[in-house]
């Protein structure tokens, strides 16, 4: 009988170790065969302004509340517009910058004389929600100066973006972590 | 007439350059200002959050609190000291890291950098998926028991213990299968990340999320205090994992610190049901399984694995609905043969991009072929996994003393109290 028991015993640890083994083969393994793609700085989210449709999912889509992505203003690109397109709404009654005919719905974007008879549109980011109606309106009528950006400060850098799941023209994609920003820029000609 | 006929091609060719110088100087309608008061453009600050520097920290931390855990576990035998542990690793892997890294989500990175070449995978994930199974090895389910948030926030909200009945409890825990299956066959497709979509707890780590996710959490917390750790019990798919692997674990907790008295305290004393009964008590009871029965099981094992993987070729083009390429290639085909006009933002984007129909179905193919390629897969890895699971039925090892199930105990170290054994130090 207790020979029996031994003997199941000892067939028992065979089969314990003999299985450890070959669980922890590839576990052990998994860093060798990845070796090659691993990459140690990693990857963050970001937006390609050239693909952007301004769709306003981006403000709806982030996990976080406001979203991370905020609208940027590529000044090289902006022709100062006293009438801008990005800020002034479109079938305004008045031809004044009072709140009404505003098109950033929160009032994220700031406009500073400069000279005659140019303004300068820079964008508060505390305030803006990511909604991308100023960069519709810049691409449409404008010089397409405005466009948005995941902000990484705010980005909490899910695994899979939420908003690039949502994302209809596919414009957000991984980017390494080390230029994690697409900046736009006037296009040489 | 003649003349035209001869200068058309130019002309065309002409407008052909003009268009393109058109679309060119599309986006600088107005020219750029010429400022006269030595005007600067401001700049903008690009802003990062936190330096890779800080993930090696995340794994540091990891390492050390899967050693703390064990320790608790295995030599301190502290129960107070587990609930410690749970406490500081839903502080820092929850609260303070937002639930990000995590090793749940680490199987779809691993997936997505296995059968994809365009991306790599960041050594963190790697480290976050292979350390807390290795630990499994030697430990059993350290990473359960203190480490993991998810299993800290259920570990300390469940206060009352309801037994499930075991047919119940046998069907739910083949969920979390499934949800392996399909989280890596979805995310070797580059469709979807399913298990950080749905995440029931990491709103509560952000203390923002989606009402939908919020209500799915709050009703797996409240489900939680009665029956314990529903989410780690019949939907983790990295419990799957740990659960093979902590069945060849080196060491395990053990209910007793010393020599069990086979006293039946311990019994109804786990939370999850996962107590083995010592064959020295209820030996009378026990069913007689013949080598005959044992040998039709085993034999079901490859006929199991090979339906499912059948079944789980033919679901392939269902299963790549959640492609998004897929979803769109089919509006745009219901509205080329319905006259059904497609009106959702995917839609409206795709006829802005300029792609043809013709690239959009062939990509549609591809990713339908990808699926028809890895689901066999699964449908393999569920058969077996089902098949294993029913032949572990007719097989039992005898047993002296009431131990855990390796396999499913989480040591969370409840059963201590139960043991009238105690040790002096």
């Amino acid at each position: 009988m207790s020979e029996n028991g031994n003997k199941a015993e000892s067939r028992r640890a065979f089969v314990k170790t003999a299985g450890r083994l070959l669980i922890a083969a590839p576990v052990l393994a998994l860093p060798v065969i990845l070796a090659r793609k691993t990459d140690v700085k990693g990857y963050v989210w970001q937006i390609d302004p050239y693909k952007c449709t301004s769709c306003e999912l981006c403000k709806s889509s982030c996990v976080m509340t406001p979203s991370a992505v905020k609208c940027m203003n590529a000044f090289p690109m902006c022709g100062y517009c006293d009438f801008c397109p990005g800020y002034l709404r479109q079938g305004a009654k008045t031809y004044n910058t009072a709140a009404e005919n505003q098109l950033c719905p929160v009032g994220a974007i700031k406009r500073k004389f400069i000279e005659e008879p140019y303004f300068e549109y820079t964008i508060d980011e505390k305030l803006c929600d990511g909604c991308s109606k100023c960069v519709k309106g810049c691409y449409d009528f404008g010089n397409g100066s405005l466009y948005i950006q995941i902000m990484h400060n705010l980005c909490v850098n899910c695994n899979q973006c939420a908003i690039a799941r949502v994302c209809p023209s596919d414009a957000i994609s991984r980017v390494p972590a080390t230029d994690p920003y697409i900046v736009k820029e006037l296009k040489k000609l | 007439m003649k003349k035209l006929n001869k200068y058309a091609p130019y002309l065309i060719l002409a407008i052909m350059l003009i268009w393109q110088s058109i679309l060119y100087a599309q986006p600088q309608r107005f020219p750029r200002p010429e400022f006269e008061g030595g005007y600067t453009f401001p700049t903008h600050q690009f802003l990062f959050q936190r330096g890779p520097m800080w993930e090696y920290m995340d794994v540091a931390v990891l390492i050390g609190a899967l050693l703390v855990t064990a320790w608790m576990v295995l030599k301190k035998r502290s129960r107070q000291g587990l609930v410690w542990v749970s406490v500081f690793s839903l502080a820092y892997f929850g609260f303070y890291r937002q639930g990000c890294i995590c090793a749940i989500g680490s199987i779809q990175n691993l997936s997505l950098a296995l059968f994809n070449d365009n991306y790599s995978i960041p050594l963190s994930a790697l480290l976050f998926f292979s350390i807390p199974l290795l630990a499994a090895l030697l430990f059993g389910r350290v990473f359960c028991a203190g480490v993991c948030p998810l299993g800290a926030i259920q570990e300390l909200t469940g206060f009352r213990h309801v037994r499930i009945p075991k047919r119940v409890e046998a069907v739910l825990t083949t969920i979390p299968f499934v949800y392996l299956g399909l989280a890596i066959l979805f995310a070797a497709t580059e469709s979807q990340f399913i298990i950080c979509r749905y995440d029931p707890f990491v709103g509560f780590f952000r203390i923002d999320a989606p009402f939908t996710m919020v209500i799915f959490g709050s009703l797996l917390l409240v489900t939680g205090i009665f029956v314990n750790r529903p989410y780690c019990r019949y939907l983790c798919p990295y419990g799957v994992l740990q659960n093979i692997f902590s069945r060849f674990s080196r060491k395990h907790l053990t209910i007793t610190p010393a020599e069990c008295r086979n006293c039946r305290l311990c019994e109804s004393g786990c939370p999850y049901d996962v107590i083995l009964q010592s064959d020295l008590v209820t030996a009378i009871e026990k069913p007689e399984r013949s080598l005959k029965e044992s040998m039709s099981y085993m034999l079901m094992i490859p006929v199991l694995a090979v339906a499912f993987a059948v079944i789980l070729y033919n679901l392939a083009p269902s299963l790549s609905a959640v492609s998004n390429n897929v979803k769109l290639a089919k509006e745009i085909r219901l509205e080329k043969e319905e006259g059904i006009k497609a009106v959702s933002k995917a839609s409206v984007a795709f006829f802005e991009s300029g792609k043809t129909e013709a690239e959009l179905f062939t990509d549609e193919q591809q990713i339908i072929g990808r699926f028809r390629k890895g689901a066999p897969w699964v449908g393999l890895f569920l058969g077996l996994s089902l098949g294993i699971g029913f032949f572990r039925l007719t097989i039992r090892n005898v047993r002296y003393d009431y131990e855990p199930d390796r396999g499913r105990c989480y040591s969370c170290a409840k059963c201590f109290k139960y043991c009238p054994v105690k040790i002096k130090n």
